[in-house]
């Protein structure tokens, strides 16, 4: 009980803190009301079962200055009952959602509680993530569980799409209710590549589980792997070296300007303009030989690890120069084309409104007025100074194809700062062989948005639980909102332009 | 002249521009893929290439969806004979095909448009929401296009007070001074459009993409494989070769065989096949610069086109 009135008082502190708070069952709707009013964010939800009581942990965040706030809240495991947040926060429903599946623990007073992560050919009553879970048993008939979402009037049709593409794309399957070419509403069925990545980092060594982390989402190595050693480090108590952090943010920023220069092909080449295209994935690819000769790996592998980081190398300015000159050359081409600003201007409108309200994150919300950034709310290393996240208000095709840009400038700038600050490529601290006992959280701005892990480590030096958070997650459900009265051949432009990680979604 | 030696001379003539719409259809599309490629700054496929992929599918099994009819099987066989006919009685070696009385455009574009239904309604016979798709948007798109592509007609037929083909194609060679009236370059601006609509190219459709939702004719022969695909793939590019011909022959006719004697054909073979090479040529290179318009734009692109050929009409009026 006292740990609930102990709310207020943390708030009352300032500057940063990460602070764990257990609450009870009837307090965590008020506490988490709280929170969310405070202007903290649900970062996430992480159900634990293993070792000690089932439990759910909600992460509220804040920046800057980096405040976090754990909610622990105990669940009995005869009766796994926790009350629902879901008509506090659209992102809290979805991971009760994902909780339901895999823990089986029940959001009560959750409005719609369908299945999320488990298809419905997996049998009811079996949830993977709890420790009595056992081996996957046999699965059921799945066909005709699935039914389409009806859409009721004169001439409204369906075209379901996927989970299997023609171009090398993830799975994922997509159903559209649609009247002529204008698409009524959009279901996303995703969860194909679910391969349970959580399950797989319990009992590994804290130190092999960054090699994992880095497969979370292959395009996005450095952003995963950072933030599992920043949650790591936190749990264990290690210390880093600031040299260590400049290396790092030297990193993520050399991870987001390979993506983003893809994704500005990829966009353009979505509309026909297979020009930027090509000129795009050239470049992609000395950036990919640039990547090779700072790490080793041309996804950036093998750079971050717990206790610091380890370069090969460091990028030479004069060659991010020519970079940024031969990007600038590629963008301008697309953006003086009229048919290609035609098919970008108010496409697939998503709105402020709808940014704080589903809990969206990275490019796509700050090309919709956000200002979030987890670079300056939480930050890695040294707080940033004079750093201004990129931003445009429109929401629609074109602002994100703009905030791309401006971020690929933006961390062109920082580039050239970390490769000119004096020092080693490799940096670590004095006693990184340190285990303790404890959890810990990171984030990280990773390419596509904020990235969370939160990892708790046994007694030996094992991971006993670690929770992933993509910013796809959050940003899948955007999607469909943002594509009503969109027509259908826009469709695939729009869903490149927020261009979300599968892999990251489904774990 | 006898007779006989007549027929044979025409039939030779109309086998030589079959023959060569059917082999250079492929070629013209490798050409144009491999002058895109190199602009944008990649080796490219050989230019040979959609001929070998003609082959492969040819060697490969029959494979057609369950639900679908007969329509499904003939649109293919229809695709291609209509452009064969079409091809043969046109005035692209020589003004004297088979046929000749016959090589009308209304008849031409009526010939090539019952491939074209056919195929939308094989897209929708094969029961999948891509085919229906596909099908629509290239029913609405020849719809849109078929009134631009007779007002162009009506303004070219005024020259030879014909619509027939060769009529044409014979008064522009005698009165070489009528090739750049205003009324038949805005008519032969309007065809080019249509011709770039019908045959599914930038800015209409994208023939190179992969995404489903996007597509226009691909979406359409989606469910297509094996020998029926390559048959849809010889009838598309012979179509759009068929359609080039008859465009640079309207433009600048000469090197066209006014006889079937065996000179004449040799010359106005090179000659189309060079003239239809630079067209070729020049549209992939219009298609590395321009994207895609949005789908609901199309029908603003063929509006334009009637507004051309309307003005050609006008303007041949206002001539008089």
């Amino acid at each position: 009980m006292t740990e609930s009135f102990a709310l207020p008082r943390v708030l009352e502190r300032t500057g940063s803190f990460h602070q764990s708070l257990d609450v009870p069952a009837d307090g965590l709707l008020t506490a988490a009301e709280v929170l969310l009013q405070r202007g903290f964010r649900l970062a996430l939800v992480a159900a634990v079962d293993h070792p000690g009581p089932l439990r759910v942990v909600y992460l509220f965040t804040s920046g800057l200055p980096d405040r976090r706030i754990e909610l622990v809240l105990t669940v009995d495991r005869r009766r796994p009952e926790i009350p629902s947040l879901a008509a506090l926060s659209f992102p809290a429903s979805r991971f009760e959602r994902e909780i339901h599946d895999l823990f089986g623990i029940v959001p009560v007073g959750h409005p719609a509680l369908r299945r999320l992560v488990l298809h419905q050919h997996w049998p009811e009553g079996w949830h993977p993530m709890r420790s009595d879970a056992g081996p996957p048993p046999a699965m059921v008939d799945d066909a005709g569980s699935y039914p389409f979402v009806e859409v009721q009037g004169a001439g409204v049709y369906e075209i379901p799409v996927g989970p299997v593409h023609a171009g090398l794309i993830e799975p994922g399957h997509f159903r559209f209710s649609v009247v002529g070419e204008t698409i009524l509403k959009m279901k996303a069925r995703l969860w194909f590549v679910h391969k349970g990545i959580e399950r797989l980092f319990e009992g590994q060594d804290i130190h092999s589980g960054v090699e994992l982390g880095e497969k979370i989402s292959g395009d996005t190595a450095v952003g995963h792997g950072l933030a599992y050693c920043l949650a790591i480090e936190e749990a264990c108590g290690i210390e880093v070296p600031p040299r260590a952090s400049v290396l790092r943010n030297l990193l993520l920023e050399l991870e987001r300007i390979y993506n983003h220069v893809a994704d500005v092909g990829a966009m353009c080449n979505d509309v026909g303009f297979g020009l930027v295209h090509a000129k795009a994935l050239t470049l992609r690819e000395r950036l990919l030989r640039l990547n090779a000769s700072v790490t080793g790996h041309r996804l950036l592998r093998g750079g971050v690890r717990v206790g610091g980081t380890r370069l090969a190398s460091i990028p030479r300015p004069a060659e991010l120069a020519e970079i940024g000159a031969q990007f600038h050359e590629l963008v301008n081409l697309a953006l003086d084309q009229s048919i290609v600003m035609d098919r970008f201007t108010g496409t697939a409108v998503l709105n402020p409104g709808d940014i704080a309200e589903l809990g969206v994150l990275g490019v796509v919300a700050r090309a919709s007025g956000s200002v979030f950034d987890a670079r300056v709310a939480h930050p890695v290393g040294e707080p940033w100074a004079n750093f201004l996240a990129a931003g445009a208000t429109t929401g629609d095709v074109l602002a994100r194809f703009q905030v791309r840009v401006q971020e690929v400038d933006a961390s062109l700038a920082l580039l050239d700062d970390f490769c000119t600050r004096p020092g080693p490529p490799h940096a670590f601290g004095p006693d990184h062989l340190v285990a303790g006992v404890g959890s810990g959280s990171g984030i990280v701005e990773g390419w596509r948005g904020a990235i969370v892990h939160r990892i708790e480590v046994d007694g030996s030096g094992r991971l006993s639980r670690v929770k992933v958070v993509d910013p796809s997650f959050f940003n899948w459900p955007a999607l469909s909102v943002a594509l009503a009265d969109t027509i259908v051949p826009d469709f695939p432009l729009a869903n490149k332009s927020f261009n979300l990680s599968y892999a990251g979604n489904d774990l | 002249m006898s007779t006989i030696s007549h027929v044979i001379g025409t039939g030779i003539s109309s086998a030589v521009q079959v023959a060569v719409v059917a082999v250079g259809g492929p070629v013209l599309v490798g050409v144009m893929r491999k002058v895109r490629c190199r602009l944008e700054g990649r080796v490219g496929p050989p230019v040979l290439q959609p001929l070998v992929d003609i082959r492969k599918l040819f060697r490969k099994q029959r494979f057609r969806p369950d639900q679908a009819t007969w329509i499904f099987t003939l649109a293919p066989v229809m695709l291609v004979a209509t452009v064969v006919v079409a091809a043969a009685i046109t005035p692209l070696v020589t003004t004297h095909p088979a046929l000749r009385a016959s090589s009308d455009l209304f008849v031409l574009v009526y010939l090539l448009l019952v491939g074209s239904t056919l195929l939308a309604l094989a897209g929708l016979d094969a029961g999948t929401a891509f085919g229906g798709m596909g099908s629509s948007r290239a029913v609405t798109i020849g719809a849109l296009a078929e009134p631009a592509l007779l007002v162009t007609i009506l303004a070219l037929s005024t020259t030879a007070h014909s619509s027939n083909l060769p009529a044409i194609v014979s008064a522009i060679l005698a009165h070489p001074e009528s090739v750049a009236t205003p009324q038949r370059l805005f008519a032969l601006g309007a065809l080019l459009i249509v011709i770039v609509a019908e045959s599914g190219r930038l800015p209409v459709d994208n023939p190179a993409t992969h995404l489903e939702l996007t597509m226009v004719h691909e979406a359409m022969i989606l469910e297509y494989a094996g020998p029926d695909l390559a048959l849809v793939t010889v009838g598309e590019a012979m179509r759009l070769t068929l359609l080039l011909g008859i465009f640079v022959n309207l433009v600048a006719p000469w090197g066209v065989a006014t006889s079937t004697s065996v000179s004449g054909v040799v010359v106005g073979l090179a000659s189309v096949v060079a003239k239809v090479a630079v067209v070729g040529v020049f549209l992939a290179v219009f298609e590395v610069f321009i994207a895609k318009v949005r789908l609901f734009r199309v029908p603003e692109l063929l509006a334009g086109a009637f507004v051309l050929a309307l003005l050609g009409v006008v303007s041949g009026l206002v001539a008089k």
